[in-house]
């Protein structure tokens, strides 16, 4: 089933792929190579035990850029969050310029499509891709990397504070239909730098194709970073995204996963805290329905001591979805004090809905504070009947006590426009039937 | 207003009522006492219309209609309220939201229009000071993280807002000090009208000191054991319930 991806690629590096650098090239190739060798996860795989990614096997989704006239005219109003954003729009994978809308940026703060990069910092983007969302064992980042070709670069120089957010808006439309886009990002914050990134992915009409990105970020002493992740993809789309970052020491990452779209999903979020005195937060919600598959693997490791992690995942899980939470905390021998704690909360809205939860702590140092939780739960039929006495309807009981489960995670949002974009996102959802 | 003919009730297959007979009209306030496991709040739950409870007999007509037949929700529209002795807590729905919708709900169900959220602030203006209760209990979520005394005092804020024909306010001096004791009294005294009846749910006659009520019922064994005046709660006070459970056992 990896043969036509393999043809792919021998085209793909005789023609496009010759835009990159030679190391570029030497990368690639041995991306494929190690993909070859691994294949796709099967169940087998730990990781990937609950979730079957046969639909995306036997998808035989062409490795084949889409032709950028098939694009045609696009609102992207929709899946926009206030003016102040700096956009880079991306259709079926590739970097339009019409669509994108720049913001004033301070100075030497750069946000390219990957082509321009590779041109514009080549030094920058030698040094960090490739370096951090290792493919040894990752077969989707090994595919991924194996044709990387489009996405952003963005570079935020040391000292540098980004007031307003910078949105990767990657849509998807018809003509994306049986074709695999894999957009790859790096993002480089700089000593004692902040910033704030949102990626989205969206999708345009209900087209059946499959999204496989990966980015890479990595955090400069004393930095910040807070970076959203939305996944809204069609409902007939897969989607497979790895965001794997790299912390100095004092750098602060908070990552938010919002994922609600494709039949089937499924989220990595990697974090390694490589000084002393990080903090990483990696928050979510999913909100699955149908038989959607929507899949979540975070993974911190802690390297050195004194620093913390905190983790809270939230589903709402209605039809016959099937949510998977795994989280892993490593706390490696060297790493004393850390303070760590998980927590995942699912609301199951249906008897059909199903969801497999694993925290995963394995600690190597002896003195450490890590906890971890997770609960599966249906609508309390005590606040319901509470709402109903004060003469709340049955149905907008339901929906407020729904909406209400997910608002403590989405407001640990700072920013407005999308905490109040996502919020609106979630109560529609369950509101309009 | 309300008339209450043979109720019985069960709870996971359990009978708690055993056949309640009871007549509330208007402007009247009665007191329903008893000690523990005697049916008290399981007939103010079945009044409510909470689905734990299975009513398996007799006819409960409120305003000339079979309250039974009403969804929870339809009875609180027609003016039924009940003070819960444990306030669910709701969080991530701030209390305001909450008052508001249920408000509107009530309204609409009445045939008036939804109110403006300024001419809603002005309203609970008025209503919060009837409880002493501070506005920052607007902005947090429901009940979630409140003290006893805030709880029981949110129930009667939420009763002063909906303005209901029927309260019933299940063990609500429950967990009371003496000092939110009177202001919850004082609230629900403040809601008297001629066309409001009020049934007052208690183990103790403390709360009956404040909240003076027409009849007193003893409550044993699911059953109604004692009627009397407001005088029949002095005497349990005194006598305790023992000298009316024994033959109703």
């Amino acid at each position: 089933m990896i043969e036509s991806y393999l043809r792919n690629f021998e085209d793909f590096s005789a023609n496009g792929g010759m835009f990159a650098p030679k190391s570029m090239r030497a990368l690639r190739l041995s991306a494929i190579t190690r993909f070859e060798q691994l294949g796709f996860p099967t169940t087998r795989n730990e990781d990937w035990h609950f979730t079957s990614v046969s639909p995306i096997v036997e998808g035989q989704f062409a490795a084949v850029a889409v032709p950028v006239a098939a694009v045609g005219t696009i609102d992207v109003s929709a899946w926009s969050f206030g003016a102040d954003c700096h956009t880079l729009v991306f259709v079926n994978g590739v970097y339009n310029a019409a669509l994108s809308a720049s913001a004033t940026l301070p100075d030497g703060v750069r946000v390219l499509p990957m082509r321009d990069a590779f041109d514009a910092m080549p030094t920058l983007v030698e040094d960090h891709l490739g370096k951090i969302a290792s493919f040894d064992a990752h077969s989707f980042t090994a595919l991924n990397t194996a044709f990387i070709e489009h996405g952003a670069v963005v570079h935020v120089p040391a000292g540098v504070e980004l007031v307003r957010p910078i949105h990767l808006l990657y849509l998807g439309n018809s003509a994306a239909a049986n074709r695999v886009v894999q957009p790859r990002n790096l993002i480089v914050v700089g000593t004692h730098a902040k910033a704030t990134i949102i990626e989205s992915y969206a999708g345009i009409g209900d087209g059946t194709y499959f999204t496989n990105t990966v980015t890479e970020v990595s955090l400069g002493e004393g930095a910040t970073l807070t970076h959203l992740k939305l996944q809204r993809e069609s409902v007939n789309a897969f989607h497979v995204g790895t965001l794997d970052a790299r912390q100095a020491r004092d750098s602060h990452f908070f990552s938010f996963s919002f994922a609600t779209g494709a039949a089937l999903s499924r989220t990595n979020t990697y974090t390694e805290l490589r000084g002393e005195g990080c903090g990483a937060t990696l928050n979510g919600l999913y909100l699955g329905n149908r038989d959607q598959v929507i899949d979540h693997q975070t993974r911190i490791e802690h390297v050195e001591p004194n620093c913390y992690s905190r983790e809270l995942y939230k589903g709402i899980l209605d039809g016959a979805a099937h949510g998977v939470f795994n989280g892993k905390v490593y706390v490696h021998p060297e790493a004393q004090k850390t303070d760590g704690k998980q927590t995942n909360n699912t609301l199951l809205l249906s008897e059909r809905a199903q969801i497999d939860t694993k925290p995963q702590l394995e600690i190597f140092a002896d003195d450490v504070k890590c906890t971890h939780g997770a609960t599966v739960g249906r609508l309390d039929e005590t606040s319901l009947f509470y709402m109903k006495s004060r003469g709340i309807n049955a149905r907008m009981a339901r929906e407020l006590l729904t909406y209400a489960f997910a608002a403590d995670v989405l407001e640990t949002i700072e920013q407005v426009d999308v905490r109040e974009g996502l919020e609106a996102a979630t109560l529609v959802r369950y509101t309009e039937h | 207003m309300l008339e209450i003919r043979g109720l019985t009730a069960t709870v996971s297959d359990k009978e708690i009522l055993r056949g309640i007979d009871l007549i509330v009209k208007p402007g009247e306030v009665h007191a329903v006492m008893g000690p523990n496991g005697s049916g008290k709040s399981t007939l103010a739950q079945v009044l409510a219309g909470h689905p734990a409870y299975e009513v398996t007999g007799g006819t409960v007509t409120y305003d000339g209609q079979n309250l039974l037949e009403m969804d929870a929700e339809v009875r609180a529209q027609r003016g039924v309220f009940l003070a819960f002795q444990y306030p669910v807590e709701i969080p991530g729905v701030s209390n305001a939201y909450f008052l508001r919708a249920a408000y509107n709900e009530v309204r609409k169900a009445q045939g008036q229009e939804e109110i403006d959220p300024l001419s809603f602030a002005d309203l609970m203006d008025e209503k919060m000071a009837l409880v002493e209760m501070d506005h920052s209990m607007l902005t947090r979520s429901v009940n979630a993280g409140f003290s006893g005394g805030e709880k029981k005092r949110n129930e009667i804020l939420q009763m002063a807002v909906l303005e209901p024909r029927l309260a019933i306010l299940d063990e609500t001096d429950s967990g009371l000090d003496i000092d939110a004791l009177r202001i919850v009294a004082n609230g629900v005294n403040s809601l008297k009208k001629p066309t409001n009846a009020t049934i007052v749910v208690t183990h103790y006659q403390r709360l009956l000191n404040y909240i003076v009520p027409d009849y007193v019922h003893v409550l044993a064994g699911g059953r109604i054991v004692r009627s009397g005046g407001k005088e029949l709660a002095l005497e349990l006070e005194a006598k305790g319930y023992d000298w009316l459970t024994g033959d109703a056992a």
